[in-house]
């Protein structure tokens, strides 16, 4: 027995017309799509003819040609006689250490600021409101070249250094634990206070020298007791949370935490019999030799970029806390929470829902600012690579490809990273 | 910023621009020759307070100018750091560049660019301060040394000290003016360009007596004008104004009787002045294109006195610059 009702539609065979909007659609698509190819396949054959013309060299062989000039800092090591392709590593490490660097340090100032603004007390608030109102409305560059011209070109010369002596806090700091009766580790503050006799660190137009510490070969089990310390903490972390939300009783995480990534790695450490010594600088000729030596031109960046960014910052932070209303602190405090808790679970975590986009932003344009450092001679990646580099080979384009490739990967993956946070801070509906 | 926009600009000119190889024709039509300089270097291309420029390198661009127009004047100067100047010849934005900038292999090749002559031949140096005592250069050892970005001087810094075995740090920037001023303020210990730059920046200084050039050349640094690759007819004319700068100083042709020298009987001169033969036409030219040229920009004798000699505050001795036939380098091609 058939219904009608139940017999399947008759199956209609598709009709190529152009009024079907879902054809259409895809017909103009496809067009478009061959329209961009054939456009970008022009650029690319007109440009490779043209610089055949010009007998202009093209393609990435240039990358693996010995770079020939000098670079002032290198995380990596790098010589002269080493390639291209090393000399854009040494620029982009050193573009990521400021842009890393200046985050955080624009971060901790920017928050400082922001909740300073909207403190009870007159002095506090005036002074950062002026910090802000100034910071924002001077161009970075003019600020870079404040830090290296106006402050930083005042320092004494290397034969004139200010030097500061480290040997009387090691050994105020071995007498103090000798005090409370931790014999092994005064002794290994009296070590290091045997290291560094005379001063040790220095700060002159050349920028500030530190000693530097030479980990032995038993230092590799320090970092892994602090690894293996930031582990265990997670899963207590996570085991402290399943259990309070089981029976309601509390374990305090931050303190066994704190305490096991800085306790175990100094246990670690006097258990192999402190294998670290300090390497103090000295003055050899015109510079300093030894220690760890940071450039004027990456303090005067670093600063400028940090300072500029917080002022911004501290706005954005401002705004946030605003933004929640007060009747949510309110609604807190009639539940019986304490003023802690009140900030840590109420306010911030909704605050941080209004904070968190904006500060990407400014977290993007640190990154891009650094391309300012090329004023003062820092040599970051567009310094380097789309500077120097360019200029010696004359392949603009695959440079000026290769860069922007590069500042576009950093910025994306910056966005992706804030992103995620974003979702986790985003208000959960329920 | 600017750099990245004449990079990109440089790009777009460099895919979109299909090929107008008649330079000649495109800055006829112009009415004006577009000539890149530096941003400041007495001696060489530098704007007084008017905004006039002068130089060796800026009168060449006069001579040039001369040749087509029969008028110096029709030139416009685009003032270029050293790390923007290719990118900008190369992209077409100025006809010719003329800017203190060494001949190399590489600048003549892979680059895409010809070089027309020698209007300089100098050679890197090395200037520090006084108080240091210091008698050569290997004994900078060590020593912090600022650079101009973008330079055979960077390049050369390495390789020197490198093959001496010497330590040093190098720190570059983008301009001549961050580069002087870094020195200036004692970021450097040295500051290493070519000779001829060094005697002028130091002109600049604070204190100028207070430094001192080192004896050594560390380098060959032939100066000279350039042109894109591809357009022979263009070449041609940069590489023959030069040449005939030379000639006429080498012949007694002056801007002072190059009209009593017309009538000259002697047929070297009849040829270069274009009294016989048509050898301007051969370049595009009028045929009276050297007489323009010295009448309003002198011989090459006289550019170089005018700017960099005695009579100047660089009082550079013309040395290696001085004519072939008294002893020096500069051979102009002969006319015929």
């Amino acid at each position: 027995m058939t219904d009608a009702r139940w017999s399947e539609p008759a199956p209609t065979r598709r009709r190529w017309s152009w009024t079907d909007p879902a054809l259409r659609s895809a017909v103009i698509q496809i067009a478009l799509g061959i329209a961009l190819i054939w456009l970008a396949w022009s650029f690319f054959a007109n440009a490779q003819a043209n610089l055949a013309r010009q007998g202009i060299a093209s393609g990435f062989g240039f990358l693996d040609n010995s770079a020939g000039f000098g670079i002032t800092q290198t995380l990596i090591p790098y010589s002269e006689s080493m390639s291209y392709g090393r000399a854009f590593l040494v620029g982009l490490l050193n573009t990521l250490l400021v842009a890393f660097l200046g985050i955080i340090l624009a971060t901790i100032l920017g928050f400082l600021v922001g909740v300073a603004r909207l403190s009870e007390n007159v002095v506090i608030k005036a002074l950062a409101s002026a910090y802000v109102e100034v910071t924002r409305n001077l161009p970075p560059l003019f600020q870079i070249l404040f830090w290296y011209l106006a402050v930083l070109a005042a320092m004494p010369n290397p034969r004139q250094s200010w030097g500061f002596g480290l040997q009387p806090l090691f050994n105020f700091l071995a007498d103090s634990f000798a005090g409370i009766g931790l014999a092994p580790v005064s002794s290994m503050f009296r070590a290091l206070a045997g290291d560094v006799a005379g001063p040790s660190v220095f700060v002159n137009n050349r920028g500030l020298v530190v000693p530097r510490p030479v980990f032995e070969s038993g230092f590799v089990w320090v970092v892994v007791a602090f690894f293996v310390a930031i582990v265990a903490s997670f899963l207590i972390a996570r085991w402290a949370k399943a259990r309070q939300l089981a029976t309601g009783q509390q374990f305090p995480v931050f303190w066994t935490g704190f305490g096991l990534i800085v306790g175990l790695p100094i246990v670690a450490c006097f258990a192999l019999g402190v294998p670290v010594t300090l390497e103090t600088p000295h003055l050899q000729g015109f510079n300093f030799v030894g220690g760890i030596r940071v450039i004027p031109e990456f303090v005067s960046l670093l600063l400028a970029l940090s300072i500029y960014t917080a002022g911004f910052i501290a706005e954005i932070v401002r705004a946030g806390i605003l933004a929640v209303s007060k009747g949510q602190t309110e609604a807190a405090k009639s539940l019986g929470l304490r003023s802690g808790p009140t900030l840590r679970l109420v306010v911030i975590p909704q605050a941080m829902r209004v904070i968190v986009p904006p500060l990407t932003s400014q977290y993007l344009n640190i990154t891009k600012n650094s391309t300012l450092g090329v004023a003062v001679g820092y040599p970051d990646l567009f310094a380097i690579f789309a500077g120097t580099t360019l200029n010696q080979t004359g392949q603009a384009i695959e440079i000026i490809a290769i860069t922007m490739a590069v500042y576009l990967a950093i910025s994306i993956l910056t966005s992706a990273l804030m992103g995620w946070y974003n979702k986790r801070v985003a208000l959960v509906e329920r | 910023m600017k750099r990245i926009l004449c990079a990109v600009a440089g790009l777009i000119a460099l895919g979109v621009g299909a090929g107008h190889a008649a330079t000649l024709d495109d800055v006829k039509a112009r009415g004006a020759l577009n000539c890149g300089v530096t941003q400041g270097l007495p001696g060489f291309s530098n704007p007084d307070d008017k905004g006039n420029w002068t130089g060796i390198d800026v009168d060449f661009c006069r001579a040039v100018a001369a040749a087509i127009f029969g008028d110096a004047t029709k030139v416009k100067f685009s003032p270029l750091s050293a790390k923007d100047r290719f990118t900008a010849l190369q992209s077409g934005g100025i006809d010719v560049l003329s800017r203190n900038t060494t001949w190399t292999m590489s600048r003549d090749t892979t680059l895409g660019f010809n070089f027309a002559g020698v209007m300089y031949y100098d050679g890197q140096g090395f200037l520090v301060r006084k108080s240091l005592n210091l008698k050569s250069v290997k004994d900078l050892a060590g020593a912090s040394i600022c650079v101009q970005t973008g330079t055979t001087n960077e390049l050369n810094v390495g390789d020197y000290f490198r093959t001496n075995n010497l330590k040093y740090e190098l720190i570059a920037f983008a301009t001549i003016d961050e580069t002087v001023k870094a020195y200036d303020s004692g970021r450097c210990d040295a500051f290493t360009s070519d000779q001829s730059q060094l005697y002028s920046v130091r002109l600049k200084l604070t204190n100028a007596n207070d430094h001192v050039v080192l004896p050594e050349v560390i380098s060959k640094e032939p100066l000279g004008p350039l042109v894109r690759h591809g357009d022979d007819q263009w070449f041609d004319l940069i590489k023959w104004t030069y040449f005939v700068l030379l000639n006429a100083e080498e012949l007694g042709v002056t801007s002072k009787n190059v009209d009593e020298m017309v009538n000259s009987q002697n047929p070297e001169i009849k040829r270069l002045l274009g009294s016989d033969g048509k050898y301007g036409e051969a370049v595009g030219v009028p045929n009276d294109w050297v007489v323009k040229i010295v009448k309003q920009v002198g011989n090459y004798g006289e550019i170089f006195d005018r700017n960099l000699g005695p009579a100047t505050p660089l009082a550079i001795n013309r040395g290696l610059n001085k004519l072939w036939t008294q002893g020096g380098l500069q051979y102009g091609m002969p006319v015929r």
